[in-house]
């Protein structure tokens, strides 16, 4: 316990102090890689510990981020009234979605998943009075939380540090509660829950729309980070990146989507800045954490670890 | 009245080319419970190897031909080096069939470029079929009548010989199929080439209507995934009807509400999901 501890504050010290060393590239590396995070999180809550494989994460970010965008735009609202209008509007749509995809389990689970986001996908191309269609929602602005103004990089990271550590100290209390342990057992036996007077069904619903609501929260971050929206957002690619995340880390562990987060921002950006074949490298990684590391980084470091600790 | 035949005409060309896409799609799935998400790159990877045989022999039904063997090798290969090794794990299969599908999208580009390439109509089908004063377009009619008579080579497939009786067994009971000496692996093998030759042809059939394009794939992909979510997984009569009633709804609704269309695709699948989980003619749940 006492190493931990340790490296908790090791890892807390070096997360504040690192706007003051490194340049703003990397401040905005960081940045991407919090609300990356937070995505893969609440997307390792329905995968991980729901055992319900979604591939259309992306919906949560792109309709929470073209509310925000619209609200502000074409209604002229401000930053305190859009965000609550867009979590609770994507929350509802999550609770919708949810009621749609969960009357199956499985693969069948995925692609209605999968279908539902791509529904959105092409509406967000489609539908240009809302959305200007492929040329997105540009003009928009970061909010300045108690006079506070986010456009510098430094001040950003801290923002969205706090929103990361507050997501994930609730999505850790979500899974350790006596709910979380019936998801688990959800996931494991749902027969068996169902005999024992869960209501399975409900169990995960819940847990469905608690994920959309992160995920919408990633959704905020996501479009103050960049201030435009377009509906590549959408786009089944960054549905599977939150995926690759999710499993590349470590499904069913706090640590893991946060790890996996961190690995594919770095490499999405290391690979952008030297040749535009993101999308091949995306899905060779992809084969290749199936093929040779099914259960993700964190898990595996953790048992080298007691494995070298037993001697 | 012009407008009506049109669309019509449009949606049941539609119906066509998404029945080729889930017809395999289905078959697949319903055989082997994997849900091939690269099913979609193959009937792009189809479209684009017909520009190129288009260019050496302008011949459609050729190039077809050519794209539907390529393609069927390529499933074939998919099959064996990567798919099998997971068997058992369907999470895994669909994620590496979601991987394959990024890097088929991007060779595609890689090869090809960004820019839509429209494939020719055979010469002969280019002009309208004018019957009565209205014209038909007589290349959609062409592509209607190539789905039906594919719907009916496999549907005598499936009932009348002894591979069809076989991948039936298969589909409702596995375990049981294997237990009677059915060979579970080639067979498996087979109809995974044979729905990636269909997706492949498909793509080359298609290509006079919609063009080869990058991005292709994502937008066939959710409406084959609409079309077996309706028509329920192994069902051939379930991916016909179901290919007719999405590609109905999907270009009705982009005439007369274009900014709308894919949201109306949503009404059918939820009532569909609501009352029949299994779809329209599903007979094991997904």
């Amino acid at each position: 316990m006492r190493g931990s501890t340790a490296a908790w504050i090791i890892v807390g010290v070096a997360l504040a102090g690192f706007p003051l060393i490194g340049g703003d590239f990397y401040v905005n590396l960081a940045s991407q890689i919090f609300i990356a995070a937070i995505l893969a999180a609440s997307l390792n809550l329905l995968v991980g510990y729901g055992g319900l494989v979604s591939l259309g994460h992306a919906a949560w970010v792109g309709l929470a981020a073209y509310t925000s965008a619209w609200l502000y735009l074409r209604l002229g609202f401000g930053h305190w009234i859009t965000a609550p209008l867009a979590l609770a509007a994507t929350t509802l749509i999550a609770g919708l979605f949810g009621w749609i995809a969960l009357r199956a389990t499985g693969l069948g689970f995925l692609m209605i998943t999968l279908a539902l986001s791509q529904v959105l996908w092409g509406t967000a191309y489609r539908w240009a009075a809302v959305t200007e269609g492929d040329k997105g929602l540009s003009g928009l602005t970061r909010p300045a939380p108690f006079g506070v103004n986010l456009d510098r990089p430094m001040a950003f990271y801290y923002f969205s540090l706090a929103v990361t550590l507050v997501a994930i100290w609730m999505m850790a209390r979500f899974v350790g509660s006596p709910f979380g342990a019936s998801l688990r057992g959800s996931r494991d036996e749902p027969r068996r829950m169902n005999a024992l007077g869960h209501n399975v069904w409900l169990v995960r619903w819940i847990t469905f729309v608690y994920s959309g609501f992160w995920g919408a929260v990633a959704g905020l971050l996501f479009v103050y980070y960049h201030k435009y929206i377009h509906p590549t957002t959408l786009s089944l690619t960054n549905s599977a990146e939150a995926l690759l995340g999710v499993i590349a880390g470590g499904a069913g562990t706090i640590a893991g989507p946060i790890v996996g987060a961190a690995i594919v921002v770095i490499l999405k950006n290391y690979v952008s800045a030297y040749l535009e074949r993101w999308n091949m490298l995306l899905g060779l990684v992809f084969v290749l954490i199936v093929i040779f590391m099914p259960d993700g980084v964190v898990p595996g470091v953790r048992r080298g670890w007691d494995r070298w600790r037993k001697g | 009245m012009q407008f009506w035949i049109i669309q019509t005409l449009n949606s049941l060309a539609l119906g066509a080319l998404l029945f080729l896409l889930a017809a395999g799609f289905s078959l697949i799935f319903g055989l082997m419970r994997i849900a091939n998400l690269t099913h979609g790159s193959l009937f792009m990877l189809g479209a684009y190897l017909g520009v190129s045989v288009l260019r050496i022999v302008p011949n459609l039904w050729l190039a077809a031909l050519v794209a539907a063997l390529a393609v069927a090798l390529c499933g074939g290969l998919l099959e064996r080096l990567l798919l099998r090794p997971l068997t058992g794990k369907p999470l895994g299969q669909v994620l590496v069939t979601l991987g394959i599908s990024f890097i088929v999208a991007d060779l595609c580009l890689m090869i090809w470029g960004g820019d839509p390439i429209p494939l020719a109509a055979p010469a002969s089908l280019q002009r309208p079929l004018i019957v009565g004063g209205i014209a038909f377009p007589a290349y959609r009619l062409v592509v209607l009548g190539i789905a039906v008579l594919t719907a009916i080579g496999l549907h005598a497939l499936m009932e009348w010989t002894r591979i069809g009786a076989m991948i039936r067994a298969g589909v409702d009971d596995m375990p049981m199929a294997r237990a009677v000496g059915i060979p579970a692996s080639r067979l498996f093998t087979t109809v995974f080439c044979l729905g990636a030759a269909l997706a492949g042809a498909g793509g080359v059939i298609g290509g006079p209507i919609m063009s080869a394009y990058p991005g292709l794939d994502a937008d066939m992909l959710p409406l084959a995934l609409i079309v077996v979510i309706l028509g329920g997984v192994g069902s051939l009569l379930g991916a016909f009807v179901g290919s007719f009633i999405t590609a109905a709804i999907y270009t009705f609704g982009s005439a007369l509400l274009p900014d709308l269309a894919y949201v109306i695709l949503f009404l059918p699948m939820i009532v569909v999901i609501a009352f029949r989980p299994r779809g329209l003619f599903g007979r094991s749940g997904a």
